[in-house]
C-alpha cells in the first residue's frame, strides 16, 4: 500500500536496469526499505542491479521481461503480482536508436516502434488491469520532451514517445474513479547509459533528478511532471514556433 | 474472475485524515444474514467492516475488496436500567447511546474526543478516553461480543469464553471477524454536568509534575499543549480535569432536570478549504489566543458533556480545514520513566514548524490483555499534522525514539508507520497472528492497514 505520506511498500521496475529505474529505487530506499521487482531481460547487468538494490536495503525479486516478445508483458505482470500488491510501477524501458539508421531502414523503425511504443502500451494495459483489481496503485510512464514536437534529428524516437505519451495520458483519464493513477514523466536530455557519447543538450538533467521528480510527483498526486521543470515552458515555446523557424533551429 | 461477487458500488474510501484513498465495494449490511452472505462471497481481496470512519488512516479501507457499511445496523436491543447493561448492534454510535441513556442516568463507560464512533469501532480500536487512568479502555466495559468469523458462524465471545479471541478482537482492528453485537456496561451518573478544574502550566516539566501528582484525584483528565511554543515555554498547556457532578452539587435551577442532554453538531466546515490557509502565522495566533483565554487556575466549573468531552464535535467535518492533501495524526505512548523521550518527540515536532493546533497529552493507567490494544502505563501524546514535505522522514525518525523508549503507536490513528517498526512496538503481535490463523486461516478479513503493516 502507498501510505498517507506517499511512501509505497512495493515498486515494480519494468526495464529495471535503466538508469532512471535504478535511481528511483535508490531514492525510495534512501527513506525506507521496500519490495522491489526488477523486470528486465536476463543479463549480467540485471544481476548487478539486483545486488546493488539488495545492498541498499531492498527486498529484490527478479522477473523476466523482453519488450520484443508479445507474450512477455502478461507473464511479467502476473509474476510481479504473485508476491503481493504492486503499489508503484515504473515503465522505464526504451531505446534511443541510431538516428542515421532509422532514417533509411524500415526494420530498425519497426523495432524501435515495438520497443518504445507497442510494448509499453501492452504493459500499460496489463498494469491497469492488475491495479484496477487491486483498487489502488500508480503507474509511472517515462515519456520524453522529444515526443512533444518531433524534430528532424531524432523524429522516429520522438514519434514513439509521442505515441507512448498519448497512450498513458489517455489511460490516466480512463482510470479516474478506479483508485489507480498515472504519472507521465517528460524528461529532457538525461545523462545516462542511453545517451552515452552524445553531447549534452540544453537543460540536461540526471537520472537522480528524474527519480526525485517521480517520487515528489507521486507524493503530490501529480499526473504530469517535466524534468527539469523549466522544460515545460521551453517545449511550450517550441511547440508554437512556426515550422519554417523550428526546422532551422540547431536542436 | 469478477473483482467482487457483490453488486455494491465500487467507491473511493478514505479515513478521517483524508489521505490515501482506495477503491472498494461498499456494501451496506442490515442483519447477520447480510454480513454472512458478504463474508462468504468475498473475493480474494477480502472484507473489513467500517463504522463512522473516524480512524484517521486506512483501517476501514480495503482496496479492491469489500467494505461492510455497519451503520445500518444500529439498534439498541435491550437495556437494563438497574444494572446499566445495554445490548447493542455494532453500528450504534456513542452519540446515540448518549442521546438515549444520559437522560436516564447513564453515560458511556469510555468516550474518545468524538462521540461519532460506533460501538463496533470502539471495540475494534479498543478506544480510550480521559478516564483511562481510572477506568481503562472501552473493551474492559464490554461483557460479550457476537463475532461473525470467516466460516460464517456467529460466536459469542467474552473474557471468560474464548478469551484469546476476545482479546484479539478487542483492539484487533476488525481483522478477526465482524463484530455484530455487544453488551456494554454503562456508567451511572446523577447529572449530565461535569465539575471541571482548569490549570495552566508554563512548560512541559510543570505539566508532567502536575499530572503525576494530582491526576488520581480526578476521574477525567487531559492536557492540551501548544505545540508552537518553543524553548523555555515548550509544552505550555491547559489542563482540564473533572468528574460528573452529583445532584446536590448542581445549582438549584438545574436540579429539576439534572440529566438534560443535547448533543448536536452546530456548524459544518465547507468542503472548499484552500490548502495553506492554516499556516504558521494563523495557527500560532489561534494557539496564543487559546492559551491566554484559559484561566490560570479555576475550580469546580460546571460544563456540559459536549463542552468537556467533545469540543470538536460542535463543528461538523472539521477534518476539511487541513485542505485537500489531508493530514495525519501522530499518536504515541512511552512508559513512565521515559519522559525524556516524550520531550524529544515534542521538541522535534515543535522545531519542525508544522502548523499544528494543539497536542493532547495524557497519563495512561494499566493496560489490558488486548493483543493489539494501544494503552499501556505511561504518557500518550497525540497531534494532527497537515501533510507536508519532509514529514515522512521526520515521523520515521520519531518512531525510532519511541521504540528505543519501549513505546508504541496507535493503530486507530496510524496511516504511515513502517511494518518493521510496528513489529517492534507490540510484543503480542505473534499471539494476534496465531488467533487470526485459527479463526481465519484463509485471511478473509483484511484491510489496507493490514496489508500495509503485514499484520
Amino acid at each position: 500500500m502507498i501510505d498517507a505520506l506517499g511512501s509505497p511498500s512495493s515498486l515494480l521496475l519494468v526495464g529495471g536496469t535503466s538508469d532512471i529505474a535504478v535511481a528511483t529505487a535508490r531514492r525510495y530506499l534512501a527513506e525506507r526499505p521496500l519490495r522491489i521487482v526488477l523486470a528486465a531481460r536476463d543479463t549480467p547487468r540485471r544481476g548487478v542491479v539486483a545486488d546493488e538494490l539488495k545492498a541498499a536495503g531492498g527486498t529484490v525479486e527478479v522477473v523476466d521481461f523482453d519488450a520484443d516478445d508479445a507474450s512477455s508483458p502478461a507473464r511479467m505482470v502476473a509474476a510481479a503480482a504473485a508476491g503481493g500488491d504492486v503499489d508503484v510501477a515504473v515503465v522505464a524501458f526504451g531505446l534511443l536508436g541510431d538516428a542515421d539508421q532509422l532514417r533509411t531502414e524500415p526494420a530498425a523503425v519497426a523495432q524501435l516502434a515495438q520497443v518504445n511504443y507497442v510494448a509499453p502500451t501492452v504493459v500499460g494495459t496489463e498494469l491497469a488491469n492488475l491495479m484496477r483489481r487491486q483498487g489502488h496503485g500508480v503507474i509511472v510512464a517515462l515519456s520524453s520532451v522529444a515526443g512533444e514536437r518531433p524534430r528532424a534529428s531524432n523524429f522516429v524516437y520522438g514519434s514513439t514517445k509521442a505515441g507512448l505519451d498519448a497512450f498513458y495520458s489517455g489511460l490516466a483519464d480512463s482510470l479516474v474513479g478506479s483508485g489507480v493513477s498515472v504519472l507521465v514523466v517528460r524528461p529532457g536530455f538525461v545523462r545516462s547509459k542511453m545517451t552515452e557519447g552524445i553531447d549534452d543538450a540544453p537543460l540536461a538533467t540526471t537520472p537522480e533528478a528524474v527519480a526525485e521528480a517521480i517520487v515528489a510527483g507521486i507524493r503530490k498526486g501529480r499526473h504530469t511532471v517535466w524534468v527539469p521543470g523549466a522544460m515545460r515552458w521551453v517545449m511550450s515555446g517550441l511547440r508554437h514556433t512556426p515550422r519554417a523557424v523550428f526546422r532551422k533551429l540547431p536542436i | 474472475m469478477p473483482d467482487t461477487t457483490t453488486d455494491a458500488p465500487r467507491v473511493p474510501l478514505v479515513g478521517w485524515g483524508r489521505t490515501a484513498p482506495t477503491i472498494a465495494a461498499l456494501t451496506p449490511v442490515h442483519d447477520d444474514d447480510d454480513v454472512r452472505a458478504a463474508v462468504l462471497a468475498a473475493s480474494g481481496r477480502g472484507v473489513v467492516a467500517r463504522g463512522l470512519a473516524r480512524s484517521y488512516g486506512d483501517a476501514a479501507q480495503n482496496a479492491g475488496g469489500t467494505v461492510l457499511d455497519m451503520t445500518a445496523a444500529a439498534r439498541v436491543l435491550h437495556a437494563d436500567l438497574e444494572t446499566g447493561l445495554v445490548d447493542v448492534e455494532a453500528g450504534v454510535s456513542l452519540d446515540e447511546l448518549m442521546n438515549q441513556f444520559v437522560p436516564q442516568g447513564f453515560f458511556v463507560p469510555v468516550t474518545p474526543g468524538t462521540r461519532l464512533v460506533t460501538v463496533g469501532g470502539a471495540i475494534a480500536a479498543d478506544i480510550h478516553g480521559k478516564n483511562h487512568h481510572v477506568a481503562g479502555s472501552f473493551s474492559q466495559h464490554v461483557r460479550w461480543i457476537d463475532l461473525l468469523t470467516a466460516d460464517g458462524q456467529v460466536r459469542r465471545i467474552s473474557p471468560g469464553s474464548d478469551a484469546e479471541l476476545f482479546w484479539a478482537t478487542a483492539g484487533g482492528m476488525g481483522l478477526t471477524g465482524v463484530i455484530l453485537r455487544a453488551q456494554v456496561q454503562m456508567k451511572a451518573i446523577e447529572s449530565s454536568r461535569c465539575l471541571v478544574d482548569t490549570d495552566r502550566t508554563e512548560d512541559l516539566d510543570s505539566l508532567m509534575t502536575l499530572l503525576t501528582e494530582t491526576d488520581h484525584l480526578y476521574e477525567y483528565s487531559v492536557a492540551w499543549i501548544d505545540t508552537l511554543a518553543k524553548g523555555r515555554r515548550m509544552g505550555r498547556s491547559v489542563v482540564t480535569r473533572g468528574r460528573f457532578a452529583r445532584l446536590d452539587e448542581l445549582p438549584a435551577k438545574r436540579r429539576a432536570d439534572p440529566l438534560k442532554y443535547h448533543g448536536s453538531v452546530k456548524a459544518s466546515v465547507p468542503d472548499v478549504f484552500p490548502p495553506g490557509l492554516l499556516n504558521l502565522a494563523t495557527v500560532a495566533a489561534f494557539n496564543e489566543l487559546w492559551y491566554r483565554k484559559a484561566p490560570k487556575r479555576k475550580r469546580d466549573q460546571l460544563q456540559s458533556i459536549p463542552t468537556f468531552f467533545h469540543p470538536l464535535d460542535a463543528v461538523g467535518g472539521w477534518n476539511r480545514i487541513y485542505g485537500p492533501r489531508g493530514f495525519v495524526q501522530y499518536q504515541v505512548t512511552v512508559p513512565f520513566g521515559q519522559e525524556e523521550a516524550m520531550r524529544e518527540v515534542l521538541d522535534r515536532l515543535s522545531s519542525f514548524g508544522t502548523a499544528s493546533f494543539l497536542a493532547v497529552l495524557k497519563r495512561f493507567g494499566p493496560g489490558n490483555p488486548g493483543m493489539l490494544s494501544y494503552p499501556s502505563p505511561g504518557w500518550t501524546l497525540a497531534l494532527d499534522i497537515p501533510v507536508m514535505k519532509g514529514l515522512a522522514g521526520l515521523l520515521d525518525s520519531l518512531d525510532e525514539v519511541v521504540i528505543a523508549a519501549g513505546g508504541r503507536t496507535y493503530l486507530a490513528k496510524d496511516s504511515r508507520v513502517r511494518p518493521e517498526t510496528f513489529e517492534k512496538m507490540y510484543d503480542r503481535l505473534d499471539d494476534f497472528r496465531a488467533v487470526r490463523k485459527r479463526v481465519d486461516p484463509e485471511g478473509v478479513f483484511t484491510s489496507d492497514l493490514a496489508r500495509r503493516l503485514a499484520l
